[in-house]
């Protein structure tokens, strides 16, 4: 009989439908049609314990979290644009994960899936930024770059230095939801607005869909050119559909400001320079920022903020400030220490290869940047990150000599 | 995606040109019809289970395509996108389908008898025999659209309905998420495992979603008989066997998805089938019959004499590597079948491929003892 089919369907209601849907075409066309009450019987056909995704092999933040009890309260919620709970878990269903890296395998489609599925967010939050909790906390935002000390490193210890952020523009979807339109518009109001900067800050915009070659050439050449997604955690969150529409670079003259319109954001920003003066990298960070934010206000445009959760940006993971801070540095005998890393882990420090994320080192020369995002301001973090390196390079400075180091405690996490 | 109308309604405060896609760089079926006005005209539509126009065609804006390769560049989210966006998918089904018009019918045909012959091809040259089609389940959506309590039901019916066949039709169930190792292997040996689609005409439309969850395969206990469960289909059904009996192999397909109709149709779930369109599928190249008869077939003269591809032509039939579609062929065995899928029917097609691969052994023999061909070239069937 229709044995399994029954088991789907529980109670009296099964039992109707059941044998509604004996009737074959004229059943499956009522169902299939759009009145209301079709919609009744459809969720009653497919309860959400139906459709819970099976996470059994998975190993991300968004697996630990969901629960039947959840998801069955969230599936059938929308946010105002009509993003649901199953478009922001699809990447984490499809991306089981790393049983050494813990992704966090959801997305947000718009500012209200923080708040709409708050259940499920809160408690990712709460696991990947270290116990800061959004429904008791506040997150401070600081951009005041004179407050930062000692912020210019010895040049023969420190290559590069940079500040990453992003920043989303309030009232249209993020890049996992967004219509054509709607990207179109995010470049519309970012490239209008950065036409307006002036004096060490002017620069140009390049479109990805009218790049020509040798302008192609010239970006690859400087490291700005970013390419379409290839990682499934993207593209599983629908972050590379329509490419290249409406995606582009713009950087400044010098080429120490640049910007990524229609990435895996709205906007990533980036202040950078070679060698060593965080302190000019961080202030230069601050007056763009601040600028193309004042710009875009001008056009009765906004940044996506929250006291609760700060800069509202695609991954939970980038919530707050958004912002890593870091440098290539050379450590030739600290490196190899076995120190090395419970000195970083104390200092919230985390390393990577000159490449990236998922680098290798090269030599001895480190990416050292920031852990956390969420709880600590932008100058907090910076200023975190400045005290680290210079820790750092006293240490390196030591062993040179031949000296001891020690290991420093622990910085504290969050204010309460 | 399901049970949703992914944004529709809130696009629709955009003006159309601010929503058509940029299609200046594609080459694809879907953008050699799709005008700004023809977009303005059906955005605003849904089907009943809240698929969209946009929806339909993400793929091919994602996948400009290839100068020499026409994709189609669309697909069906269920049984309705076919008429609800007719406006777009007529055209495309007629560019694609040889000129077939809207008000053309089709002919289904699946007795194995109608075949003429079949069962005497040369196995010295003829080294396999193979036939497949994919069938829709009606009362689900299709791949790109179906959530996943969905695509459980059609697991759940699926693995019903084929594991109750006896006879030579008599085997198991693999799911593709707890196979054992053992089983993984056994079935890659067997060049029957799928493995998820890497291809971005796939993977952009939405089709990879879940993973492995709810897909699986069946096969025979005889591995002549094997249906893939939810992979670009609800099912893809193949019948194959080495040798030259493509009349067997077509009994045998005829036969089971006889059988299992039967079964589906028992429980209120009959195949998508409509008397314009045939059986429906998810891509609309696949439509009428679905169906891809061939062979592997040694044909080292032949394939290299300067009339090889007129004659493919005229027969309409169509060669491939022997690794498939887009593969190259090895020693010149290729992969000979079908061009055709709407607008003729099963047996039709299938003996197109028996009487043209008939008479291209004939041409290879004669080519062997050196004589000339021309007399043979058929005219355009």
């Amino acid at each position: 009989m229709a044995g399994s089919f029954t088991r789907m369907i529980g109670g009296r209601n099964g039992a109707v439908l059941l044998a509604s849907l004996g009737a074959g075409t004229m059943a499956t066309g009522f169902l299939m049609s759009d009145n209301p009450l079709a919609a009744e019987v459809r969720t009653k056909l497919y309860p959400p314990s139906s459709d819970f995704p099976d996470l059994r092999k998975h190993n991300n933040c968004m697996a630990k979290a969901l629960t039947p009890a959840i998801y069955g309260r969230l599936r059938d919620k929308i946010t105002p644009n009509n993003w649901t709970l199953d478009q922001c878990i699809q990447t984490g269903v499809d991306n089981p994960g790393h049983p050494f890296i813990k992704t966090v395998g959801c997305v947000a489609g718009d500012e209200e899936s923080y708040e709409v599925f708050s259940e499920l967010f809160d408690p990712i939050i709460k696991d990947r930024h270290n116990g800061y909790d959004p429904t008791t906390m506040t997150h401070p935002t600081d951009l005041d770059a004179s407050k930062i000390t000692n912020g210019v490193f010895d040049d023969k210890y420190v290559l590069s230095s940079r500040v990453r952020t992003g920043r989303s523009i309030r009232g249209l979807s993020l890049p996992p939801a967004c219509s054509r339109a709607e990207r179109r518009e995010v470049e519309r109001v970012v490239v209008m607005a950065l036409a307006g900067l002036k004096g060490d800050l002017a620069g140009r915009y390049y479109g990805l869909q009218d790049l020509t070659d040798k302008e192609q050439q010239q970006l690859i050449d400087d490291h700005f050119l970013f390419d379409k997604p290839v990682s499934p955690l993207l593209t599983c969150a629908f972050m590379a559909r329509d490419w290249p529409d409406a995606r582009g670079i713009w950087h400044n003259n010098e080429k120490t400001f640049l910007i990524w319109v229609n990435e895996e954001d709205h906007t990533r920003v980036i202040s950078m320079e070679k060698g060593g003066n965080m302190k000019r990298v961080f202030e230069r960070f601050c007056r763009g920022l601040k600028q193309v934010e004042q710009l875009i206000q001008e056009r009765g445009w906004e940044f996506m903020w929250n006291e609760r959760l700060g800069y509202i940006l695609t991954c939970p993971s980038n919530l707050g400030t958004g912002l890593r801070a870091g440098v290539h540095v050379r450590l030739p005998n600290l490196s190899k220490d076995i120190r090395f890393s419970k000195i970083l882990d104390n200092l919230r420090l985390q390393k990577r290869g000159t490449g990236g994320v998922d680098t290798a080192a090269t030599g001895d020369t480190f990416d050292i940047s920031n852990n956390d995002r969420l709880g600590k301001s932008e100058v907090e973090l910076v200023q975190m990150l400045v005290d680290g390196v210079n820790y750092l390079i006293e240490c390196e400075k030591k062993m040179e000599k031949g000296q001891d180091i020690k290991v420093p405690s622990p910085v504290t996490q969050y204010r309460k | 995606m399901p049970f949703g109308n992914t944004h529709n309604n809130f696009k629709l405060n955009y003006k159309v040109e601010d929503e058509f896609p940029d299609l200046s760089k594609h080459n694809n079926h879907m953008a050699k019809v799709l005008t700004k006005e023809l977009y303005g005209k059906i955005r605003d539509r849904q089907t009943p289970s809240g698929y969209t126009l946009d929806d339909v065609i993400q793929t091919g804006v994602d996948n400009p395509g290839h100068p020499f390769i026409m994709t189609v560049g669309c697909v069906a989210g269920d049984e309705e996108s076919y008429e609800v966006f007719k406006d777009l998918l007529d055209p495309i089904i007629s560019d694609r389908h040889g000129g077939y018009k809207p008000t053309d019918k089709h002919v289904t045909d699946l007795n194995f008898e109608n075949l003429k012959g079949g069962d005497d091809l040369d196995p010295a040259y003829v080294l396999s025999s193979r036939v497949r089609t994919g069938r829709s389940i009606k009362g689900f959506t299709l791949p790109p659209h179906n959530s996943r309590g969905e695509r459980r039901g059609i697991e759940k019916l699926s693995v019903e309905a084929l594991t109750s066949l006896d006879g030579e039709f008599k085997g198991k169930y693999y799911p593709l998420k707890s196979m054992t190792d053992a089983e993984q292997d056994q079935l890659i040996n067997d060049h029957f495992l799928f493995d998820k689609p890497v291809s971005p005409l796939l993977t952009c439309a939405g089709m990879a979603r879940d993973w492995p969850d709810g897909r699986g395969i069946m096969h025979n206990d005889n591995k002549t008989f094997l249906v893939w469960v939810n992979e670009e289909d609800h099912l893809r059904v193949i019948s194959m066997q080495q040798g030259g009996n493509m009349r067997e192999v077509f009994k045998r397909f005829c036969v089971g998805l006889k059988k299992i109709e039967e079964i589906f149709k028992k429980h209120g779930h009959g195949f998508m089938w409509n008397e314009h369109l045939g059986y429906i599928l998810t891509c609309p190249s696949n439509l009428g019959t679905g169906l891809r008869g061939g062979v592997h077939v040694k044909l080292p003269k032949l394939s290299v004499h300067a009339k090889f591809d007129e004659i493919l032509s005229r027969l309409r039939l169509q060669k491939r590597g022997t690794g498939g579609v887009d593969t190259a062929s090895v020693g010149g065995v290729f992969d000979i079948s079908n061009a055709d899928r709407l607008g003729s029917s099963e047996v039709a097609q299938v003996q197109l491929v028996v009487d043209g691969v008939k008479l291209m052994v004939e041409m290879e023999k004669k080519l062997e003892k050196g004589e000339a061909i021309d007399s043979m070239i058929p005219a355009q069937k």
